[in-house]
């Protein structure tokens, strides 16, 4: 007999959802987490949609502790001496079901892994899981912690971007430096009312503001601020194997800068720096995923490559959550049956092709590729909008050429073949 | 040939700020002994926390004390360079307030 029926790895996002859905199952389910708290460790831009949360707890959905909702869309394109930002909003992005909300993982991943201990999930804090217990077929039998081997009949993996497991669990390789992106971040407390003023939100309501070009000067990646109750969460997300080849700065550098920028600065203004903190973004996309069961093992979240950086948006907790949903019900269901072998795990595959996990996935599977070949997009686009804008908006006094005229040479720069390829390129991938 | 990598900010200065419990009788991060200049720049470019440096003589340095834990080294320079990379022992390290 295994002393629990389910162990899971890591209280994240998929973590935490996995073990609520194994012991409303009616699983004895133990939990092994790495941070002191859930959270201790987890760090995120960051802003979840509300849609995967609402399927996982539709009855206490209100209770869950986000910092705002995001009523205001922004995305920026900065070149050194220019900045076009478009900020857009709408009543489709208030609304049940679309909506979506800042969070900070600290608290966010406490009120989840207390959702997992009501439903009776037990948790061990503080402690890493070092490996992975198999027998003599390799089917994954339970974990070794702190010195301690504990068992069980299924183990559910869900221990982030970082996975030191997943190679035991799935026979996942290390991650290359081109498949992940480097995240840092700095979080700085201003008092709310303040924060409404400066993103011209209503009490409770805030913004997601994501920046390209110029903020990593030149190389892959962008810059992120969203908007907290009372705080704001400034970050860069830069592709690793760029910077560290090719970036003209540090990653850390980079956020100095955004933070120094003349549109930046004036929103920070006066606020109190209060943590600085790194986390990794796997970006390689579904061609880099590794197989998601094993004899005995389901992996979930970031360890499986489920996250994806658009540009407008960066979406891997929604994709987490339902996946640990989807992990946790599909455990339980292998218990039920009495196999947990990777042939009686095949449920939890088939439930993640037929969502939008998967299927989103797939539609996005072009874009890494894309992402990380799109310099213009780091550098050529931002200037070519800045110079259309300043022929539009700077008013010296001197005859005006007709707008042709301005225009046909700006865009001639960058080149007309290149703009249609871009574009053509940004279709078939988004 | 190292890179000549400029930089303003004092990180350490930020770090300060963060809470952490630091394991002082074990390293969770070991470098190989002679890292090669060209990595060791990689680093110093990605480590978010700036924990990997190198002072105007040349000398290279490396201070886990103050790490996030992120694992950005562990696969920046493939297997040339970090030739440790755990977690740290239970209840060390970094503790995020917010996240
Ligand atoms: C800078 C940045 C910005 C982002 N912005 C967004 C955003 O705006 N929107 C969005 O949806 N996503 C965003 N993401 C991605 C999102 O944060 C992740 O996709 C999501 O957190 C993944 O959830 P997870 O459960 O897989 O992993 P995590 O939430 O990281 O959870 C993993 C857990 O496992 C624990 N753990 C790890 N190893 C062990 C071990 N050996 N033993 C025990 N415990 C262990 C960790 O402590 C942690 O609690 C961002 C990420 C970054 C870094
Ligand atoms: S794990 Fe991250 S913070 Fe720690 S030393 Fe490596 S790159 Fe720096």
């Amino acid at each position: 007999m295994a002393d629990f029926d389910a162990i899971v790895v890591g209280s994240g996002c998929a973590g935490a959802v996995a073990a609520y859905e194994l012991a409303k199952a009616g699983k004895s389910v133990l939990v092994v987490e790495r941070g002191n708290f859930a959270g201790a460790k987890n760090m995120t831009g960051g802003r979840i949609y509300g849609h995967c949360l609402r399927a996982v707890f539709p009855d206490n959905y209100d209770e869950i502790p986000f910092e705002r909702k995001v009523s205001h869309e922004r995305i920026s394109l900065m070149s050194p001496d220019s900045n076009f930002t478009i900020d857009f909003a709408s009543d489709a992005l208030l609304k049940d079901g679309q909506e979506s909300y800042t969070v900070l993982r600290s608290t966010f991943d406490q009120w989840l892994a207390e959702q997992a201990e009501d439903a009776g999930a037990e948790y061990i804090y503080g402690i890493a899981v070092e490996e992975l217990l198999k027998d003599e077929n390799g089917k994954v039998t339970g974990v070794s912690a702190g010195g301690d081997e504990i068992t069980a009949d299924v183990v559910v993996l869900c221990d982030g971007a970082n996975s030191l497991l997943a190679e035991q669990a799935v026979g996942a390789p290390k991650p290359s430096a081109a498949q992940m992106a480097v995240g840092v971040k700095e979080v700085f407390e201003l008092p709310a009312e303040e924060i409404e003023k400066r993103f011209q939100c209503n009490p409770g309501e805030g913004a997601a503001w994501l920046f390209a070009g110029d903020c990593t000067h030149g190389t892959f990646g962008g810059g992120i601020i969203y908007t907290n109750k009372e705080s704001i969460s400034i970050g860069i997300v830069a592709g690793i194997e760029a910077t560290a080849e090719k970036a003209t700065v540090p990653v850390y550098q980079m956020l100095e800068d955004l933070k120094n920028r003349p549109e930046v600065a004036p929103v920070l203004k006066g606020a109190k720096l209060v943590e600085h903190s790194g986390h990794m973004v796997p970006e390689g996309g579904i061609t880099t995923m590794p197989d998601l069961i094993a004899d005995g093992v389901l992996i979930a979240g970031d360890n499986a490559t489920m996250c994806v950086n658009l540009g407008y948006t960066v979406r891997g907790m929604d994709y987490a959550v339902a996946a640990g949903q989807m992990a946790g019900q599909a455990a339980a269901k292998a218990l039920d049956a009495g196999d947990t072998s990777k042939a009686g795990l095949q449920c939890y595959v088939d439930a993640l092709e037929n969502s939008f996990v998967l299927k989103d996935l797939r539609q996005f599977k072009n874009v890494p590729n894309f992402m990380e070949h799109f310099d213009r997009m780091f550098c050529g686009y931002p200037e070519m909008i800045r110079d259309m804008m300043n022929g539009m908006f700077v008013v010296d006094g001197t005859p005006v050429p007709p707008m042709k005229k301005t225009m046909m040479p700006i865009v001639k720069g960058v080149g007309f073949m290149n703009l249609f390829k871009d574009v053509r390129g940004a279709m078939k991938a988004l | 040939m190292s890179r000549d990598i400029k930089f303003t900010v004092n990180v350490d200065e930020y770090l300060s700020l963060n809470k952490y419990e630091v394991d002082e009788t074990s390293a969770h991060i070991e470098l190989v002994d002679e890292p090669s200049d060209e990595e060791f720049d990689k680093l110093i470019m990605v480590c978010p926390a700036a924990l990997y440096k190198r002072d105007e003589e040349g000398r290279k340095s490396f201070d886990y004390a103050g790490c996030l834990e992120c694992g950005t080294c562990r696969v920046a320079c493939g297997d040339t360079i970090i030739k440790k990379w755990e977690n740290p022992q239970p209840t060390m390290g970094v503790e995020y307030r917010f996240g």
